[in-house]
């Protein structure tokens, strides 16, 4: 029998609200998505000048990231190969794809095609919080708990990782959507244990 | 050459996305890269994009780059010394 691995806190970012372990902890009913981003990067004082240069994909990723470890700091518990970050998404870098295929007719952007690939998303969070640990980024319709939960509990039992981000970004025709949550083999009995049941609770209570 | 600075500075922070920062903040010999402000590899072929598309100077030796792209300065200089 394995040992059970446990889903420490969790963030959504969705239709202009961020919700930390169910609490809201920023809204901005009656921004655009890209004044939303803004508004969170100054109301969290991110401090990251090269958010900027980030597509949309990266930034809503990156916001999840930032919030959800806003108050645990994984470089001081765990080795940057400890901590795996293991994402799914629907439209992938499509919304960048499109702009830096418009940008071809004139003159090709280099910052753009940079972000034309879904890993980017997780390389940025990486770099931003040292994760050396396995990485990937996987394209589904919609939000598979039982994949997510599959995967990352193997990188556990295998010793892979000790620490794993896992979750679903999504950015499309102005839409951001980001679904993390932070899992690791420490917890009570009154933490949520990181099975497809629980994961697909979560996200359900935050869907309705 | 110092409206051309200011332009330049404007153009630099829409093109690398750097809305962070306010023309006033780049100096006129500050360093672009690493120990200033901080720009990178991709930042550089979007500098080679700016002039092109701009001003329509294309970059002759790229071996020129670090050079050419030191300063906001150095980038007036050489635009002033090759636009057509």
């Amino acid at each position: 029998m394995t040992n059970p691995v446990f889903v420490s806190s969790y963030i959504t970012l969705r239709s202009n609200k961020i919700l930390l372990n169910g609490e809201v902890i920023f809204e901005a009913k009656e921004a655009t998505t890209l004044n939303f981003f803004q508004a969170v990067y100054d109301h969290f004082q991110l401090n990251y000048p090269k958010f900027f240069k980030m597509d949309n994909l990266c930034k809503t990723g990156f916001i999840a990231s930032e919030l959800l470890l806003r108050t645990q700091k994984l470089s001081e518990t765990y080795h940057p190969e400890q901590i795996g970050i293991i994402l799914s998404s629907a439209n992938s870098s499509l919304d960048t794809d499109i702009k830096y295929q418009a940008s071809i007719a004139t003159a090709p952007s280099p910052s753009l095609f940079v972000y034309t690939l879904p890993n980017v998303l997780i390389g940025e969070i990486c770099i931003r919080h040292r994760i050396k640990g396995e990485a990937a980024c996987f394209v589904f319709d919609i939000f598979d708990a039982t994949f997510q939960t599959d995967y990352v509990n193997l990188l556990f039992e295998t010793g892979k990782v000790k620490a794993c981000i896992s979750g679903w970004a999504d950015y499309y025709s102005s839409k951001a959507e980001a679904f993390f949550y932070l899992v690791e083999n420490t917890g009570s009995e009154t933490t949520l244990k990181n099975n497809a049941e629980n994961v697909n609770r979560i996200w359900n209570n935050l869907n309705t | 050459m110092s409206e051309l600075i200011d332009t330049l500075k404007v153009q630099i922070i829409e093109q690398l996305n750097l809305q962070h920062l306010k023309p006033e903040d780049i100096g006129d010999d500050q360093p672009l890269f690493v120990e200033g402000l901080g720009l990178d590899s991709i930042d550089a072929l979007e500098l080679i994009v700016l002039l092109q598309q701009k001003y329509g100077i294309k970059l002759a030796n790229p071996q020129d780059g670090p050079l050419v792209f030191k300063t906001v300065k150095s980038i007036a200089d050489y635009i002033t010394e090759h636009k057509k």
